[in-house]
C-alpha cells in the first residue's frame, strides 16, 4: 500500500467516524426529546433494550388495541404468580374488605385525591377478554372489570410536564408506564376478574391491567399512584424495581 | 502486497488475481461472525428462558390448568436465567437482524445469491437431487470445480429465506405490542402458545443446520475453510482452483 493511500484513507475513515459521534450524540438527544430511550437505557444489555423501546414507539400506533376475544375463549384456571403480602397492613384491609383503603393520586396534577374502593367503583366501568402472557412463558385468557386509568387521570388533572406515570403497591413493588401507555384504552385499574371481584391472589383490592405489555408490568395491589417528569430520582432510577431482577421495563417487547 | 512504490497496472492486477482467489467477500465474512456470536447469544439465552416454563402448548393459552403439548426434561429455574435470558435474547436479536440484512441486502445487490446460490434447473431434478445426496451419504469427498452443490445450495437458501424470516415472525407474534398492531403475525400460527412451540422448533431447526453447518467445514478441511472465512482466501497449493 502507498503512503498516498494510508493517507487519504485515514483522512476519510477520521471524517466518517466524527460524523458518526456527531451523529449518534445528535440521534440521542432528539430521541430523548421525543420519549424515545427507556430509563434502562444503562448498563450491557441498555441497547437491545433502547433499540426495542425505540423502535416500538416510532413505527407503532400509540392506540393499537391488544387482542379481544369472546367469552369461550376464557381460560379455566387463571394462574397465580406472586402472593399478597403477608403485612399486618394488607390483612387488616383485607379482613375488612378493603374499606379503609385508598388508592392515592399525587405528583405532577393539578388536583391530588385519594380514592376509596367505592368511590373507584362507581367511576365508569369497563371490561376487556384479553391475553395476558408471562415473561416465564405460560399465557392465559380473562376478563378484567375496571376503569380505564386514564379516566382517573383525567379526573385529577395531569400537568402537562409529566411525562411518567409511577404506580406503587402495598407488597413494596413499583413500576412505571409513559403516557402513551398510561392513557391507552385498554389500561385499566381493575377490581373484577371474570365476573367476580378479583381476589386477593390476583391483586385485590385493585390491579394494574396493561394490554399490550408481558403480565409482570400489570402491578398487583395498588396503593398510590404518582406523576413524575423523569424517573431518574425515582427508586433506582430505571423506571421499575424489575431491572433489578434482569426484566426490562418496557415490557411490550 | 507490503510494495512500498505505487505502480497502477501492476496493483490493479494483483487486485483481480485477490479478486479470483477471494471466496468469500468481506461483507460475507463480517456479518458471518458478528452473526455466529449474536446467534450463540440467541441460543443460550433462549435456553435460559426455556429453564423458567419447559413446557409446550398448542393454541392461545397455556399453563397451570392446561395438559402441555409436551415438557422438556429440564428443572424449573425462576428468576435468573428468564430474566438476563430476555435482556440478552433482544440484544442478541437485534445483532443478528442488522447482520443479516446487511448480508442479504448485499448479496441481492452483488448478485451473490444468484450466482452462487440459486441452483440450475438442470440441478432441481430429482436425478441431481439423489446424486447430491447420495454423494454426501457416502461421504464423498467435493471436488472443486463448483462452488456449492445442489443440497448445499438449497439449505443455504432455506435458511436465510425461511427458516429465520419464520423464526423472526414467531418471535414477533408473541410479543403482546406487536400483536397490537399487527394482529396476523399471531393469528397465522393459530395462537400465541403455537407461536412459541414453533418458535422452539424453528430454533431446533436452525441449531441443526449449525451442526451440520460445522461438521461440513471439518470435512471439507477445517483450516482451509476458516481462513476463507477470516481473511476471504483459501489457502493457496491446498486447495486447487
Amino acid at each position: 500500500m502507498s503512503n498516498l493511500v494510508t493517507r487519504r484513507k485515514l483522512i476519510t475513515t477520521g471524517l466518517a467516524g466524527a460524523a458518526g459521534l456527531a451523529g449518534l450524540a445528535v440521534a440521542e438527544r432528539v430521541a430523548d426529546r421525543y420519549g424515545l430511550i427507556p430509563p434502562d437505557c444503562g448498563g450491557i444489555w441498555g441497547m437491545g433494550e433502547t433499540l426495542n423501546y425505540a423502535t416500538q414507539r416510532v413505527l407503532m400506533s400509540y392506540h393499537s388495541m391488544a387482542r379481544e376475544f369472546a367469552r369461550s375463549e376464557i381460560s379455566k384456571v387463571v394462574p397465580v404468580s406472586g402472593r399478597p403480602p403477608k403485612t399486618e397492613l394488607y390483612e387488616r384491609l383485607s379482613n375488612d374488605s378493603f374499606k379503609d383503603w385508598r388508592l392515592k393520586v399525587d405528583g405532577l396534577v393539578a388536583h391530588p385525591a385519594s380514592f376509596s374502593l367505592d368511590e373507584i367503583k362507581s367511576m365508569p366501568m369497563r371490561s376487556q377478554i384479553t391475553h395476558q402472557a408471562c415473561e416465564e412463558g405460560w399465557s392465559f385468557i380473562a376478563e378484567w372489570h375496571g376503569v380505564p386509568l386514564s379516566h382517573v387521570l383525567n379526573t385529577v388533572g395531569v400537568s402537562n410536564r409529566a411525562r411518567y406515570v409511577v404506580v406503587y403497591a402495598l407488597d413494596d413493588t413499583w413500576d412505571s408506564l409513559d403516557l402513551p401507555d398510561a392513557y391507552h384504552a385498554q389500561t385499566f385499574l381493575t377490581y373484577g376478574l371474570n365476573g367476580d371481584e378479583i381476589s386477593n391472589d390476583h391483586g385485590a383490592p385493585l390491579r394494574l391491567r396493561v394490554a399490550r405489555q408481558l403480565g409482570y408490568k400489570s402491578v398487583k395491589f395498588l396503593s398510590r399512584v404518582s406523576l413524575v417528569d423523569s424517573l431518574k430520582n425515582v427508586g433506582n432510577g430505571k423506571g421499575s424495581i424489575s431491572p433489578d431482577f434482569g426484566y426490562s421495563w418496557y415490557a411490550g417487547i | 502486497m507490503a510494495g512500498s512504490t505505487y505502480i497502477p497496472e501492476l496493483a490493479e492486477g494483483r487486485a483481480t488475481e485477490a479478486r479470483e482467489a477471494a471466496r468469500h467477500g468481506l461483507v460475507v465474512r463480517a456479518t458471518h461472525w458478528i452473526f455466529t456470536l449474536s446467534f450463540f447469544g440467541l441460543v443460550v439465552s433462549g435456553f435460559g428462558i426455556i429453564l423458567a416454563h419447559p413446557h409446550f402448548y398448542w393454541g392461545e393459552t397455556g399453563g397451570i390448568g392446561t395438559k402441555p403439548l409436551f415438557s422438556l426434561p429440564l428443572p424449573t429455574m425462576l428468576g435468573g436465567p428468564s430474566g438476563w435470558g430476555r435482556y440478552m435474547h433482544f440484544q442478541s436479536a437485534w445483532i443478528a437482524v442488522l447482520a443479516g440484512l446487511l448480508y442479504v441486502v448485499s448479496g441481492v445487490l452483488l448478485r451473490h445469491f444468484r450466482d452462487e446460490f440459486l441452483p440450475s434447473k438442470a440441478e432441481l431434478t430429482w436425478s441431481s437431487l439423489c446424486g447430491s445426496l447420495l454423494e454426501h451419504l457416502r461421504f464423498t469427498r467435493p471436488t472443486q470445480d463448483e462452488s456449492y452443490n445442489v443440497l448445499q445450495r438449497l439449505s443455504y437458501l432455506g435458511v436465510v429465506f425461511v427458516l429465520f424470516p419464520m423464526t423472526i415472525l414467531s418471535g414477533f407474534a408473541m410479543s403482546p405490542s406487536i400483536t397490537s398492531v399487527f394482529p396476523w403475525t399471531v393469528e397465522v400460527f393459530g395462537g400465541h402458545q403455537t407461536a412459541r412451540t414453533v418458535h422452539f422448533f424453528l430454533s431446533d431447526l436452525l441449531l441443526l443446520f449449525l451442526i451440520a453447518h460445522v461438521a461440513m467445514v471439518i470435512l471439507a478441511g477445517f483450516g482451509s475453510r476458516m481462513r476463507a472465512m477470516i481473511l476471504g482466501r483459501a489457502a493457496a497449493g491446498k486447495e486447487p482452483r
